[in-house]
Order: C-alpha cells, then structure tokens, then sequence
C-alpha cells in the first residue's frame, strides 16, 4: 500500500503513458492493417504481395526485435529526430497491423458471398464494393479479435518501457532499482494492467452488443 | 476464396488498369525499399567492412552461442508450459470448486498481466533471495525467463486445452459414462486427447509465441541471441561505428526463418487434418484469442461430470455452451 501512496505520480504517470501508447499504436495498427487487408484482397497481385510479406515479416518477428530495428535502423534511415516515444509508436503499430490486417481479412471472408455478388453486378468498383457493402458488414465479425488483439498490445506495450519510454513497466523498474520490495509493486502494476484490459475488453464487449444483429 | 469474388475477372478495360496499377504500386514500394537502402548505404551500413565481420569466427561462435542458448530457453520453457498448461486445464475443468477457482484465478492473473512484468518481477526476486535459491540464483536470468515464459503460456495453453476439451462432443462423454470409465479415465483416455489433436495447429502457433517472447531475455540481460548480438555490436567498432544495422537485419533474418519453421509445421498439421474426414477436425492456426473472456463463450465445466448429480447429463438437449 506504501509503495503506491508514496509514489502516487510515478504510478498515475506510467498509467497514462501507457494508456496513451496504448490507443496511438492501436490507431496506426487499425490504419495500417485494414490497407493491408485491401491489399491483400485487391486484384493486383504486387499490392498482394506485398501485404502477404508484411503479414508474414511482422508475425514472425520478436517484437523487442522490432523495437531494436526501431531504435538503431529506423535512424539511420529517416535521420535522428525522433524521440523514443515515435519508435515506440512506430513498432508497436507495425506489429500490431499485421495481426489486425489478419482478423480484418479472416472477417471479410465471413461476408455472405452473395453480397460481394451483388454489389458488383450493380456496377460497383472493387473500392466501393469493399468501403460500402463488405467492410462494414464485416466489422461485426471483425470485433471480437480486435478486443483480443488491443488487449494483447496493451502488454505489448509494456515493452516500450524497457526502452525509456515513461510507462508501468517503467514505473516497476525505477521503483525496484530504488530498492523497493517487488511483490508490492509487482501487484500494484499488474492490477493496473488488469484495469486497463478489463476496460478493453468491456468496451469491445458493448460495441459488439450495439453491432449485434440477427442473421 | 474471397479475393476472386470481390472482383470480376478482369476485361480488357480493367486489365490495362490493373497492370498501370501494378507497375505503379510495385514502382512505389520499390522507391520505398530503395530510399532506405540508399539512405543507409549513404550512411556507410552496407559498406563490405561492415558486413565482412560475419567472417570472423569469434563473431559466428557469439551468434551460434545466442541461438543455442534462445532455443534452450524456448524448449525448456515449452515442454513446462505444456505440462503446466495441461494440469491447469484439468484443474479449471475439475468439479471441485475449491481447485477449479483456484486455476481460474492463477490463469486469469498471469494471462492478464504482461509477460515481461512477470519476468522481471521473478528476476528482481531471484536476485533478491539468490543465496537462498541454490542452482536457480546462480543462474537467475535464465530462471526467471524460463518460469516466466512457463507461467504465462501454460495459462494460454491451458485456455486453448479447454476449448478443445469443450468442443468435444458432449455424447461421447456420456458414451463413456455408461461404459463405467471413471472420471480420471474420461479425462486422459478421452477428452485430452481429443482437444490436444483438434487444438495442435493453435498449440503450435502459441508456441511460436513462446519462441518470440524469448527474445524478451534481452531486457533482463539474458545473454540469448537478440542480447549477444547487441552486446557483440557494442564491442565491435568498423569504420568509427558499431555495426548495429548488420547485426540487426542478420539477427532479425535468424528470427524470422526460426518462426516461419515452426509456423509453417503448425499449417502442415492443419492442411492434414483438413484432408482427414474423420474425427474433429483441426482449429485453424492462428493465434489463440487472449482477451480475459473471450474464450468464455465455452465456459463452465463440461468435462466429466458426476453420474446422476443435479446437473448436466440430460442427453443431446443440453445447452451448456
């Protein structure tokens, strides 16, 4: 309890910082992902491709990796002006589109075909049939991984801290350097993670029941 | 598949603009890759000195050391998980109150709190008491990865186990029930193996997630591949500068080609079980859901139950689930 009270601004910083984190990344990796689904799903085979490579290279890398790439190869391409938070951002929503370029295409292949059928028979393009009849109705679909895959980078995030980015990982570090006991710590930041990801996943369960509709 | 049904086969309209298409987004994508190659090779990364210290036998022993020692931790960390992540299992599933709660707490703590969390706090413990521990506070970085990558994909694969268990039949249960097996026998004989081939592909995948997250080792100073690279990097100096971007693309190539190895034996396994006709068919594989409650929509103890009780067992009606 000590630890908490006495260190009330460090916890109540490494909470907004990773809340804030949290939802910019989810914002570029919702961005990012659903362009590369379109890729993946376009009739031009480069643009599908290249969003199955991006799939595949951001899967199948360690994220702590990416965030290396981030700290040492990212500046040596688009020069050192960034603060660590940027490269925070930049390899948390890197990696995080590809998994949620995997659940929006998993969820278009779940619109009835008939749909797609019709929307092209009235003369819609691949774009309007995919922005006005299949996106949205496979947003409902789509939903539930989401909650998943934003409460897996909420801890994801956790990372950052270890590369000085102010959040609750960093605030558990710090305060065990001091020399704090860490089974009080360990508690505290954990109850706070839990706090942020039953927020998630309360949130996501209540935009479900809105999209909810019989079929 | 759904691509080929969002668009027409293309005319002859629609193929010129497809192939404009084409060279211009490949044109773009190249500018992309050429940019960041030009600009490190301005910066003198793809100089031959700096890539010609993979020829240095000490520079190959260090790699070779770390992806050892990464693939100790992850089969060492696997094999636990699985084990851990079974008995996790059956205990949620188990009738007992008591030991059902006290699984579905421990699951729901450490799958909710981030592994890295974990990891450190066991490694600020370990350093604590490392008089006190013998062999594991002589090695506490390895120790304190190895359990905390145990913990946490044991929960998960215990969750994934479940699911399995529920997507069992609930007709075969009652089957051998009414041939007299026990509970025990149910459980071993029926349900876990039936789960563990129907749910191998997801199995799989988390493991792959196991092996990535070793690369967590690199925070609590565990000399595993991703840290041995950095700190060779650190040490060697080519041109005045360290050779962090070969170092990084080398190390990140290893990374990739050990995921995709593993990941591709978990769709081996899924396109097989497809062309089987009997049996439960495998999950897809891709990775388990990992949300608190997602996985809830099967929840409540479908497993064995007792013969005669109060609930359950009232034949094909039944709407657990």
């Amino acid at each position: 309890m000590n630890v908490l009270l006495d260190h009330l601004p460090e916890f109540r910083d490494g909470f907004i910082g990773t809340v804030l984190l949290t939802a910019a990344s989810a914002l570029l990796a919702m961005v990012l992902g659903v362009v590369m689904a379109g890729f993946r799903v376009s009739p031009v085979p480069p643009l599908r491709a290249f969003g199955t490579a991006w799939v595949t290279l951001f899967r199948n890398t360690p994220l702590t990796l990416l965030f290396l790439v981030a700290w040492f190869v990212v500046p040596a391409v688009f020069g050192t002006g960034m603060s660590p938070w940027t490269k925070a951002l930049l390899a948390l929503g890197f990696y995080t589109s590809a998994f949620v370029c995997e659940a929006v295409r998993s969820g278009v292949s779940t619109v009835p075909l008939g749909q797609a059928e019709a929307a092209r028979s009235l003369g819609m393009t691949f774009i309007q049939t995919l922005r006005l009849i299949v996106l949205p109705q496979a947003t409902r679909t789509v939903v539930p991984p989401l909650s998943s895959i934003f409460i897996a980078l909420t801890k994801n995030s956790a990372i950052a801290g270890a590369f000085s980015v102010t959040e609750l990982f960093g605030v558990q570090k710090l305060l065990s350097d001091k020399g704090f006991a860490i089974a009080p710590i360990f508690l505290w930041v954990a109850l706070a993670y839990l706090v942020i990801t039953f927020t998630i996943s309360g949130l996501f369960r209540l935009l479900e029941r809105r999209l909810e509709v019989a079929r | 598949m759904s691509s080929s049904v969002l668009y027409d086969a293309p005319g002859p309209k629609a193929l010129v603009r497809n192939r404009i298409y084409s060279v211009v987004g490949s044109l773009l994508i190249l500018a992309l890759i050429g940019y960041a190659v030009l600009q490190l090779a301005n910066r003198g990364h793809f100089a031959p000195e700096m890539w010609n210290i993979f020829n240095n036998a000490g520079v190959r022993a260090n790699i070779r050391d770390g992806i050892l020692s990464t693939l100790q931790v992850f089969v060492v960390a696997a094999v636990l998980s699985l084990v851990l992540g079974v008995g996790l299992a059956v205990a949620r599933l188990s009738d007992h109150r008591a030991v059902s709660a006290v699984a579905t707490g421990f699951i729901e703590l450490f799958r909710a709190v981030p592994l890295l969390i974990t990891i450190y706090a066991m490694w600020v413990l370990f350093l604590t008491y490392k008089e006190n521990l013998g062999f594991i506070g002589e090695s506490s970085a390895y120790w304190a990865l190895v359990i905390g990558l145990t913990v946490y994909n044991a929960c998960v694969q215990a969750e994934v186990l479940r699911a399995g268990v529920n997507a069992v039949p609930k007709g075969q249960v009652e089957a051998a029930y009414a041939l007299g097996l026990r509970k025990s026998q149910v459980m071993t004989m029926l349900l876990i193996p039936q789960a563990v081939r129907s749910m191998l592909p997801t199995i799989i995948s988390q493991l792959v997630v196991t092996l990535k997250d070793t690369s967590l080792g690199y925070i609590i100073t565990y000399a595993e591949l991703l840290y041995a690279a950095r700190t060779m990097a650190n040490n060697i100096i080519v041109n005045d500068d360290n050779p962090y971007v070969p170092v990084v693309i080398v190390v990140g190539a290893i990374y990739v080609a050990m995921c995709l190895a593993l990941s591709s034996v978990a769709t081996w396994i899924e396109k097989r079980g497809r062309r089987a006709k009997t049996g439960i068919t495998p999950a897809a594989a891709g990775e388990p859901l990992e949300a608190p409650g997602v996985l809830e929509t099967a929840a409540g103890p479908v497993g064995p139950q007792a013969p005669g009780g109060a609930e359950g067992t009232e034949g094909p009606a039944d709407k657990q689930n």
